[in-house]
């Protein structure tokens, strides 16, 4: 590779002699700190907890305690000894599974990274297009509307949300309560609809829908602004082509921008997929870092978290660590797969 | 696709007038109706957040909550203070935080990108598809060695421990690479070096007063992402004197009875930084977000 610079045109024989020169070796220098940093802060825990995994060690014991495991924690983990094979196909195999602790962690994120990530893209998709093709004045500040819950502290407004949903006082439930009570003249054409009492949004069946309520509420505007970014580099010209043929708005979005949306809904997705395994300050606080009644919305990297450095079981939670990874890198290939495939 | 078989397209109507027959008919506003009620969903939590703020407990629990402000936002603010005598320290170790973090990183990431767009060098591609790929590290994976390695440099409770190790994201030499790529003229960099000007003076005297624009952008992103940290500050942030302000509003959650007044006043002024930044350069951080994205 020649160096783009020359500051004076050489002869080859001049340039086999010349020095080492500073354009040479200082874009190593502009480029380190980000491999250094990464590579102490990022990459070294991240293959430490790979290697800890293997070994039974705990905060007591330090890093003198290591003791070759082999793959007894992620037996440990598993339990796979301990479910009912023969009950496979009847409900006692999944009840019992949901009754180990993992298993039912990796439920509650599937569950809540499911529910809370596939409406954030069915909505932030027409919204995006919608918002592309229709905004012109107040292009800007809808979307700045939508995007503002995703700067703000986490902490701060799920604090909020769980005033919002108390049973008592809470907003929602004046508001649920208020449009059932709706009367016109004696009817009430609301009640149908609307709960008649105060519903109790602490007991465990909401729980999840809760929390799954908040991711989406913080994401969908972050992912409305990635689907706008990539809108506007779909040219204007094929949608003029289309409405002259006479394509209304619903066949231009089907067959002009899905298409070319395609590049950007598998990045999309695939943030999503990535950061919904991940999944933890938000069931942590409003759960209060329990997981809730039943450990109902227990992710497993508050687990991860409760085991490693509550417990103080070391080894254990670096076999959580690294299924987690394994599950991570999995669903990324598949929708890699899938969704990245070219037609 | 009826109108597709006609040679000539309804040209009868102006833009204008189409406009205007659209707006008679109802269900046109559908759409517009519900983008709206999803903006409303989107602020409402705001807006009872600083509703509460500003009023007591008992009006808080009261039957029907209140739906206006009130004027009890001092009281609040001094019974989260009873509460919580470190509450201005965390908000200032917070700030100090995210602003340390934000000048970290614009320095090492503008320096990255400028490397990664304006040079030629072996190993360069494999080096910047490295930095790509790592932004799908799921970076939770290496929490608990994490706190042992912050443990064996003796950094836990240190604000040290939050800024050193984000101080240069790989998001950010992304953006940067790809602004500096496009802002900058390579006959630029030329020039100088011509004149004698020294690799980093190049840098500095004139890649750095050119990228403002990306600048601001990763500025905003990188601030805001360091002020709402509350997983590294749980990690690492043992001691109360050392909390910041996430971790002392969540301290205040399940004390008995909740004081959501103090909890609302405490959140409100949490957020209140944020918002004042993102009032002011929304369409900054929005625009500069997408336009790195698109290149991407």
């Amino acid at each position: 590779m020649s160096t783009p610079f020359p500051p004076i045109r050489r002869t080859p024989t001049t340039r086999r002699r010349s020095a080492l020169k500073p354009w040479h070796y200082m874009p190593y220098v502009f480029v380190a700190p980000f491999f250094i940093l990464f590579l102490s802060f990022g990459l070294f825990p991240l293959l430490f907890s790979a290697y800890a995994s293997f070994f039974r060690w705990e905060l007591s014991s330090g890093l003198a305690g290591m003791k070759w495991e082999g793959w007894g924690n992620y037996a440990f983990v598993l339990q796979l000894d301990a479910l009912p094979w023969k009950q496979f196909f009847t409900g006692a195999f999944w009840s019992e599974l949901h009754g180990l602790d993992f298993w039912r962690a990796l439920y509650n994120t599937f569950w809540l990274g499911f529910a809370s990530g596939l409406p954030q893209h069915l909505i932030a998709i027409p919204l995006a297009y919608f918002i592309h093709m229709k905004f012109r004045r107040a292009r800007n500040p809808a979307i700045a509307m939508y995007f503002l819950p995703y700067i703000t502290n986490t902490v701060a407004i799920t604090l909020v949300f769980s005033s919002l949903f108390s049973r008592d006082f809470g907003v929602i439930n004046q508001v649920l309560t208020g449009l059932a009570h709706f009367d016109v003249a004696g009817v009430r054409p609301l009640a149908w609809l609307f709960p008649d009492q105060n519903i109790d949004w602490g007991r465990p069946e909401y729980t999840r829908p809760i929390v799954a309520f908040i991711i989406w509420w913080r994401f969908v505007g972050w992912n409305t602004v990635l689907y706008l970014s990539a809108l506007q580099t779909i040219p204007k010209d094929l949608y003029e082509a289309a409405t002259i043929d006479g394509a209304g708005l619903w066949q231009q979005f089907r067959y002009i921008t899905l298409p070319m949306l395609r590049p950007m809904i598998l990045f999309a997705v695939t943030l999503t997929i990535i950061g919904n395994l991940q999944l933890f300050e938000e069931p942590f606080i409003l759960t209060g870092g329990s997981g809730g009644v039943g450990q109902v919305a227990e992710t497993v990297a508050m687990q991860m978290y409760k085991v490693g450095l509550t417990d103080g079981d070391f080894g254990t939670a670096s076999a959580v660590a690294w299924l987690m990874f394994m599950v991570i890198a999995a669903l990324t290939w598949l929708n890699n797969r899938y969704l990245g495939k070219k037609d | 696709m009826s109108a597709s078989t006609s040679l000539l397209p309804p040209v009868a109507l102006t833009p204008a007038r189409a406009r205007r027959r659209a707006w008679r008919n109802p269900v046109a506003w559908v759409p517009y109706a519900l983008v709206l009620l999803g903006a409303v969903i989107m602020l409402v939590p705001f807006y009872f957040m600083f509703v509460f703020a500003t009023h007591t407990n008992t009006e808080i629990l009261s039957v029907p909550p209140p739906l206006w402000f009130g004027d009890a936002f001092l009281d609040n603010v001094r019974a989260l203070v009873a509460e919580r005598p470190h509450f201005w320290r965390s908000l200032g170790l917070s700030l100090w935080i995210a602003g340390a973090a934000t000048v970290l990183n614009l320095f090492f990431c503008s320096l990255g990108g400028y490397g990664f767009s304006m040079y030629e060098f072996p190993g360069k591609n494999a080096l910047f598809g490295g930095l790509m790929a790592t932004m799908l590290l799921p970076a939770f994976v290496g929490m608990i060695p994490f706190v042992l390695l912050m443990k064996e440099l003796d950094w836990l409770n240190t604000t040290r421990a939050l800024i050193v190790p984000g101080a240069c994201s790989a998001f950010g030499v992304f953006l940067m690479r790809q602004y500096i790529g496009s802002a900058v003229p390579r006959e630029l960099v030329e020039a100088a070096r011509m004149d004698g000007c020294g690799e980093f003076g190049i840098y500095w005297r004139v890649v750095v007063p050119l990228i403002g624009p990306a600048m601001g952008t990763l500025g905003l992103v990188t601030f805001i992402g360091a002020y709402n940290n509350f997983v590294g500050a749980l990690l690492v942030m043992s001691d109360v004197d050392m909390f910041t302000a996430p971790l002392v509003l969540r301290s205040l959650q399940g004390t008995g009875q909740t004081p959501w007044g103090a909890i609302s006043a405490g959140s409100a002024i949490t957020v209140l930084p944020l918002l004042v930044l993102f009032v002011l350069y929304s369409r900054r951080l929005i625009e500069g977000l997408t336009a790195g994205a698109v290149k991407g």
